[in-house]
């Protein structure tokens, strides 16, 4: 055990010797490990970006919400089959919560309708457009995903009476008052005043496709006064008590539906109940498919830097194959010698990854100063992974000449010239 | 000890110890294509603790490939070997390692030493293969260099230092793990003859202190030095008797 320590560090001592006398050629081939790495590694950043923004999108949607809309989340090939469902109607959301209540031991807690639409907003001098505009009632506050910055949603009784206040997302409150609070002042939606009596915090896009913070919030009596309900399908959305529950929830809620929208039995729903799990479902194999396809791609460069680390150490071996004869003369076991070319050729693979890594460092740090909006993660499980995949290259590209050398014959090795 | 008036006579002569070294009906053949080559053809040989043997024969007649065998480093095509009483032949390649480690002590013609390594580094080196620890490797390995009388070269790199001071070296790599025998394969051959008589009389001063010695050379003046003298023609033993004789 001893002896085997002793060997690995003096098998250090000899790569790193090695490494300065030949610096240029380890210089060339750690060159190939470097751009293997940062390539890996910058898409490493990539994925976990990509990642991040999917959960951040996901968790937008909420995990304990089910959606009652026309549409299923995701293609549809009979799409002629959905077009001709019959809307789904805000007022279905208060004969929905009437079930709820009625039911003992419900597992759905309570519905609340959004309608929405695009539309710009004023204030002052001040517009900002294509804001999403969303009609609702006051249950919708029990299962909203985002926090309030400043003030409320408004309450029930707001809301039933139609009365003009609103609550804006966080970058809308950004461009229309840059300066001042937002509580309490009016802003213009189709040229109507509406009081702000809160504002969201900040929630970032969805899936990069749109803006979270671009949204407006109003009483759906207001919105159907101003927006008009007759063409457009509302959705409901419906929070769950327990979300361990989902399943069970669900059939529940389609039992209700049914019941709200007068199917008869042997009909096939005339509604979707979509869920973020659903999404999950769909979105996740796109995402592994294309941090597959991008490690696939990257680790191409790797491989060519690999093939690099092999070649040198081949070179290696057959240059200080009298060396070689020499070290088994004087006692250096098979398993020694193995052990010299391995560190030698993990070595590196060793500074080509720490060489890499910090380029990759100093890059995203570069792109998310310059692009912020570019999804770019750098995390401490990087390092270590990286780290052990410049080791493992090291192994690998250095196994098949460390292997030879150390079966050399010892004569043979000290006859070679 | 006392340096002898003249060296070729009144050697000391150390009484054989135990046997170190048995073969018999050693055989090596080397395929060359459709050609074999005879190297050794049934060599006998028995060598003691003690005793300071030379090799001799013209080139090409086997030494190289005798000494090899001796050396643990190549294996007979035939024959028998036992290295203190165990048989060579049955060893797996980490055994004869150790052997070549802990027992043998070799000495090249062309010095072999690591190029970019210290004169004290290349002595350690046997010594990290034993598994000895840093402090104990670095003291060792300058008794060994000042008994060869390189105790102010030890920092040297090969490259600093003259053809005997490398195979001085080289001799004191051989003898830091205190092996039962040094085998020297031809050991002054890429030397001047001055340095030569040099090497030949450090090589009397360690006999002198206790090393079994087995110096393989072509040269009279070379075997002269030695207590027994093995001759090969051919890859057989042609003769085998005391030096002087
Ligand atoms: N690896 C080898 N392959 C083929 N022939 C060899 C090999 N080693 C030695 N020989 C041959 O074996 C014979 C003995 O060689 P060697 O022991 O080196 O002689 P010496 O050391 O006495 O000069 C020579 O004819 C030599 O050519
Ligand atoms: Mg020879």
């Amino acid at each position: 055990m001893q002896r085997i320590l002793y060997e690995i560090s003096e098998s250090f001592r000899i790569a790193f010797a090695q490494i300065r006398a030949n610096k240029m050629r380890s210089v060339l081939t750690a060159l190939g490990v470097i751009i293997g790495i940062v390539a890996v590694t910058l898409m490493g950043t990539a994925i976990n970006g990509i990642d991040r923004g999917f959960q951040n999108s996901l968790a937008m949607l909420g995990d304990d919400v089910l959606y009652v809309q026309k549409w299923p989340w995701g293609p549809v090939e009979d799409w002629w089959n959905y077009q001709n469902r019959p809307i789904i109607r805000p007022e279905q959301a208060d004969r929905l919560n009437q079930i709820i209540e009625d039911t003992p031991g419900s597992l759905l807690e309570v519905a609340a309708p959004v309608a929405g639409r695009g539309a710009s907003v004023k204030a002052g001098a001040n517009q900002i457009n294509g804001v999403t505009v969303f009609g609702t009632t006051g249950n919708y506050a029990r299962m909203m995903s985002a926090d309030f910055k400043d003030g409320r949603l408004f309450n029930d009784a707001e809301a039933a009476g139609g009365r003009q206040v609103c609550v804006l997302g966080f970058d809308v409150a950004e461009a229309l008052f840059p300066a001042v609070s937002p509580l309490d002042q009016t802003v213009l939606i189709r040229g109507q005043p509406f009081t702000v009596i809160g504002v969201l915090a900040k929630q970032g896009s969805f899936l990069g496709l749109f803006s979270f913070d671009s949204q407006v919030i109003m009483p759906l009596n207001a919105y159907r006064k101003y927006f008009g309900l007759s063409t457009n399908s509302a959705q409901l959305r419906v929070k769950v008590r327990d979300k361990n529950r989902m399943d069970e929830a669900k059939e529940e809620l389609i039992g209700a539906m049914r019941r709200v929208r007068g199917q008869l039995p042997g009909e096939r729903d005339n509604f979707s109940i979509n869920q973020q799990q659903a999404f999950r479902e769909q979105l996740e194999p796109v995402k592994s498919g294309i941090a597959l396809a991008g490690l696939f791609i990257t680790g191409l460069s790797l491989f060519v830097g690999a093939i690099g680390i092999m070649n040198i150490t081949f070179v290696s071996v057959k240059e200080r194959t009298k060396e070689i004869g020499t070290r088994k003369a004087l006692g250096a076991r098979r398993r020694t010698i193995l052990l010299q070319f391995l560190i030698e050729a993990v070595s590196i693979c060793l500074i080509g990854g720490a060489v890499g890594l910090s380029l990759t460092f100093g890059l995203c740090l570069l792109l998310q100063a310059t692009m912020p909006s570019l999804p770019v993660v750098f995390s401490f499980n990087l390092v270590i992974v990286s780290m052990i995949v410049a080791v493992a290259t090291g192994i690998v590209s250095g196994f098949a000449p460390a292997w030879g050398a150390s079966r050399l014959d010892p004569v043979v090795a000290l006859r070679y010239e | 000890m006392t340096p002898p008036p003249a060296p070729a006579v009144a050697r000391t002569v150390r009484p054989p110890g135990p046997l170190v070294i048995e073969i018999e009906g050693v055989t090596k053949l080397y395929k060359m294509g459709s050609e074999t080559i005879h190297a050794l053809l049934g060599v006998a040989l028995k060598i003691h603790r003690n005793e300071y043997l030379a090799i001799m024969g013209p080139s090409g007649s086997g030494k190289s490939t005798l000494m090899n065998m001796l050396g643990c480093l190549d294996t007979p095509t035939a024959g028998r070997y036992e290295f203190n009483g165990k048989h060579v032949a049955a060893m797996s390649d980490d055994e004869l390692a150790e052997i070549r480690n802990k027992e043998i002590g070799f000495v090249f013609q062309t010095f072999n030493l690591l190029p970019r390594s210290t004169a004290l580094a290349n002595v350690e080196l046997p010594l990290i293969y034993a598994g000895y620890a840093a402090h104990e490797r670095r003291a060792r390995a300058i008794e060994a260099l000042e008994n060869v009388g390189l105790g102010n070269r030890m920092h040297h790199k090969p490259n600093e230092l003259s053809g005997g001071q490398r195979q001085r070296v080289a001799i004191a790599r051989a003898l830091v793990n205190r092996p039962s025998i040094i085998l020297a394969d031809e050991p002054t051959g890429n030397l001047d003859s001055r340095t030569g008589v040099e090497i030949m009389e450090l090589f009397e001063q360690l006999y002198d202190q206790g090393n079994t010695m087995i110096v393989v050379t072509h040269e009279e003046d070379i075997a002269r030095h030695a207590r027994r003298i093995v001759r090969l023609r051919d890859g057989l033993i042609e003769s085998d008797r005391p030096a002087g004789d």
